[in-house]
């Protein structure tokens, strides 16, 4: 899935690691994630929305061939 | 703080296997070269030993199964894949090697020991490649 976390976490001046504290995932993670790499689980996706103050779908774009 | 909770209970567990890992290798070694080198005459410590190493393994399994459940989903994604790749080439490869054995085709016995180095060197290398796609 295609994401604009990495945007709006710098928009909001935070680093990879402090976002990963605050929803309970590694900085790599969340690397991961900004990178298309790994899609979240669904909990994750909710707290990376509450934590950015974005909804689900203005966070992520679903791709048919996205990572499995 | 809820925020620091994550990372911190991350490296507590991880410290916990890490220690556990230690202690179980070392009472591996002692059950293996103790029983011939030290004690080879004493079945009673070579019982103990036996027990403390089953006791430690039983620990490792708990302090690994607790880091996998408490940790980060990534991790969890990837040694998923590591440990289902493992698994299935350790099966595969370690009953093609013992009928090989049984038919007499390599030079000598098939060893537990040989099964079990293969399954780490297959779960280290599967990590290695998960995580070069994933990181």
């Amino acid at each position: 899935m295609k994401n604009i976390i990495r945007e709006i976490r710098t928009e909001k001046g935070l680093r990879q690691e402090d976002l990963g504290e605050q929803i309970g995932v590694s900085r790599q993670t969340i690397n991961a994630i900004e990178k298309g790499k790994f899609d979240p689980s669904l909990s994750t996706a909710f707290k990376l929305s509450k934590e950015l103050g974005l909804k689900i779908e203005e966070l992520f774009q679903f791709e048919e061939n996205g990572p499995k | 703080m809820k925020d620091k909770k994550f990372s911190l209970k991350q490296k507590s567990n991880l410290k916990v296997l890490a220690s556990l890992t230690v202690a179980w290798t070392t009472s591996q070694a002692l059950v293996t070269f103790g029983s011939k080198l030290f004690w080879p005459e004493s079945t009673v410590i070579i019982i103990a030993t036996i027990l403390l190493n089953i006791g430690l393994g039983i620990g490792l399994i708990l302090a690994n199964r607790k880091y996998l459940i408490e940790g980060d989903e990534l991790d969890k994604k990837i040694a998923i894949e590591s440990m289902s790749l493992a698994l299935g080439l350790s099966i595969v490869v370690g009953l093609a090697y013992s009928s090989a054995s049984q038919a007499n085709l390599i030079p000598f016995d098939a060893d537990i020991s040989h099964l079990v180095i293969f399954t780490g060197i297959s779960i280290l290398a599967s990590i290695g490649i998960s995580r070069k796609r994933y990181l």
